[in-house]
């Protein structure tokens, strides 16, 4: 099916190559443990901003939003309007301030400084263990797709390798090339690959949205090809069962937008590391800014590929009879069943018991939304780009990797080892410790996938348990940071309060169509989302509002820090940073009311 | 840190552009344009990288002796750069 040849290798290992070689050449400036965790604070904005848009772009994104676009439509495009956009521009001109200014070095050396010891252990563990696992949840779906897609079968066929080793061949792979230049140049080394990922992926990307659109007609034979909720962001928002995803406008704004939105860009050290290693204060305004502007335009990317592969004709079995001087020859193209029983790009699911496609209870074939992008790579490229478009893929899970392990060194180095470990170490000793933390995090991350072939469920209990602990987390740093009663105390029990709340709403509620177990209603079931989104959503506003509201009552009932231990942290205690020589347009307000209008300019095109 | 990433990144893009471009030219009316609709992908898109590689690499370069003609710049934390 795949056909790869040498020029594909090439491009592809050329991409590995230069990997490395940053790695490499950027050993040598590694020379105290500020410069390997937090790449020396000495990074221009530009680097810093396109890092952290791009330590989100991995696996989850780029497949993951093209599979919610061929099932969703472009009413996906609010994961960035509403759960991404305000939430970076919040970041950059009001967080950051306490995030730079206070000199932490990671999210929950700040919380420590704020709160107190046991808020940052508990967030230190539970950020600890996620990175781990959510890199080795990449690693599992690399492999997987690397499987699916057959990239590496030519090359074991003419080996004589094994196929079954694909797998280990995928991870071993990936797992190496990330130690390697994380090992060698650490945080400096993995925001410049991601970088240079961030371009990889245009380049492999923007041809396929071309010609994608040019097959289909361009914009309006796009329209034309696909039911026309699929073409609007905002039309039927109001009920949930008007529109694709089954959300109503305040499930969606104050859930995504408002909780989990800003629970990821503000709070999440996986993308604050990056603007936390940038040169200056205002640098470090400006990195969310500025990665809020290519984010802007990335529906166009990641999003449309999805709707394009659902508007395609769906491949039939076909037979050609040509004429060819007096012979009769025919000419029969054999369509896999699953494909055939697809729509569009995006194939049937296939039991993999059976081999036969799998229904739903309807009797409509169940789709393989995760296909949706990888099949128009497949379709549209031919060799030679195809190499291209191919390491793009594989760049965007490795970076999606790599953010997860520098973010889990210097948590575990700085906030678990030299907090509570081994304290008053020589700066030489964290640095190793940091590299073999690296190491151990790495191995975990194998493991974890290893665990994912054998526990079928696996992925999703972990991602369930994640959004446990992740969904009232904003609530605590809003507080400690806009009200400066807040305390450790609250801090603390809000946040255990947060986090069962959100079980609690899940153990208690199911989305329609769902049995009860891993989707919900292990409990009992009180209430019926119209979609699993829905409940996800509602499940993040209850654990925000319960932290918000133990958070409050807590810190009232304890006694308050002094005022001056706060200066730095709290936003009516903090001095306002001095304005800068620059012209009124570069200051980073400005900057954030240019990106604020351009949203809501694509919002209203995108209506 | 002295090392411009636009230098690295430069590099690799005008490389992977100039195989493209290369093997457009060397597979021109190829049947596995078919794909691409007819479009020689490989060539156009090549040609795009190329140009974008070259760009990012002389930027990177004329930063570079710029700084080198410069004494270095202060790391400030606190207080942004002057002028610029």
């Amino acid at each position: 099916m795949l056909n790869l040849t040498s020029v594909d290798w090439l491009i592809m290992l050329l991409y590995f190559v230069f990997v490395l070689g940053i790695g490499f050449a950027l050993k040598r400036y590694m020379k105290t443990s500020k410069d390997f965790f937090q790449a020396g604070r000495a990074l221009p904005a530009w680097i810093c901003g396109l890092a952290f848009i791009s330590a989100n772009l991995g696996a989850q994104e780029v497949i993951g939003m093209g599979a919610s676009g061929a099932k969703y439509g472009l009413e996906t495009a609010h994961f960035y309007g509403i759960g991404a956009i305000p939430a970076m521009i919040f970041v950059g001109i009001f967080m950051m301030p306490f995030y730079y200014g206070s000199k932490a070095r990671s999210v929950p050396e700040f919380l420590r400084m704020r709160f107190d010891e046991k808020t940052r252990a508990l967030n230190a563990c539970s950020f600890a263990v996620m990175t781990v696992f959510s890199s080795g949840i990449s690693m599992y779906a690399m492999a997987r797709l690397i499987q699916a897609l057959h990239v590496f079968d030519g090359l074991f066929y003419t080996m004589g390798w094994p196929q079954q080793g694909i797998f280990t061949f995928s991870i071993v792979l990936s797992a190496v090339i990330v130690l390697a230049y994380i090992f060698l140049g650490g945080l400096t080394s993995a925001i410049y690959n991601e970088v240079l990922q961030f371009f990889l992926i245009i380049a492999g990307f923007l041809p396929l949205v071309l010609l994608g659109l040019r097959n289909i007609g361009g914009w309006s034979g796009l329209k034309a090809s696909v039911p026309v909720q699929y073409m609007h962001e905002w039309r039927g928002v109001a009920h949930a069962s008007t529109n694709p995803m089954g959300i109503e406008i305040v499930g969606l704004g104050m859930g995504l937008g408002f909780v989990l939105g800003s629970g990821y860009w503000c709070t999440d050290f996986l993308v604050i590391q990056t603007a936390m290693a940038s040169k200056n204060m205002e640098s470090a305004r400006r990195v969310p800014l500025i990665a809020a502007v290519p984010k802007i335009f990335f529906p166009f990317l990641v999003i449309l590929p999805g709707l394009l592969a659902i508007g395609l004709p769906t491949p039939h079995t076909t037979t050609v009879v040509h004429n060819v001087n007096g012979m009769i020859v025919r000419d029969t193209n054999v369509v896999p069943q699953n494909v055939e029983e697809g729509r569009g790009l995006v194939p049937a699911k296939i039991n993999p018991v059976t081999g036969k496609p799998m229904y739903t209870a309807g009797g409509q074939p169940l789709l393989d939304y995760d296909m949706a992008t990888p099949n128009m790579l497949l379709h549209f490229f031919p060799t030679g780009i195809l190499g291209l478009g191919l390491t793009a893929l594989l760049a965007s899970f490795m970076s999606g990797m790599a953010g997860n392990v520098t973010a889990f060194n210097t948590v575990f180095t700085y906030d678990l080892y030299q907090s509570y470990i081994h304290k008053g170490g020589s700066d030489r000793h964290y640095m190793a410790v940091g590299r073999w933390a690296t190491v151990g995090g790495i191995l975990l991350s194998i493991c974890t996938a290893y665990a994912a072939i054998n526990f079928n469920n696996i992925m999703d209990t972990l991602q369930l348990v994640f959004s446990f602990v992740n969904a009232p987390l904003f609530a605590t740093f809003l507080l400690g940071m806009f009200w400066k009663r807040a305390t450790g105390h609250g801090a603390f029990a809000g946040l255990i309060a947060g986090t069962s709340a959100a079980m609690l709403h899940h153990g208690l509620t199911l989305p329609i169509e769902a049995r009860p177990g891993i989707h919900g209603g292990w409990l009992t079931v009180l209430h019926h989302y119209p979609s699993d989104m829905a409940q996800n959503f509602w499940g993040a506003i209850f654990a925000f509002g319960t932290n918000f509201v133990v958070t409050v009552i807590v810190s009232l009932a304890t006694k308050a820090r002094p005022e001056s231990e706060l200066v730095g942290l709290v936003h009516s205690l903090t001095p306002k940073p001095p304005k800068a020589h620059n012209v009124w347009w570069k200051s980073p307000e400005a900057l954030a009311i240019a990106v604020l209008l351009m949203a809501i300019g694509l919002n209203i095109f995108f209506y | 840190m002295s090392l411009d990433l636009r230098i690295p990144m430069g590099l690799m893009f005008t490389l992977v552009g100039m195989i493209l471009t290369a093997f457009g030219l060397a597979t021109r009316g190829s049947s596995i344009y078919a794909a691409s609709l007819g479009i020689n992908a490989n060539f156009w898109w090549g040609l795009v990288l190329f140009v974008f590689g070259v760009s990012m690499l002389m930027l990177g370069r004329r930063s570079q002796k710029r700084l080198a003609s410069l004494p270095p710049e202060p790391v400030d934390e606190t207080r942004s750069r002057l002028g610029h």
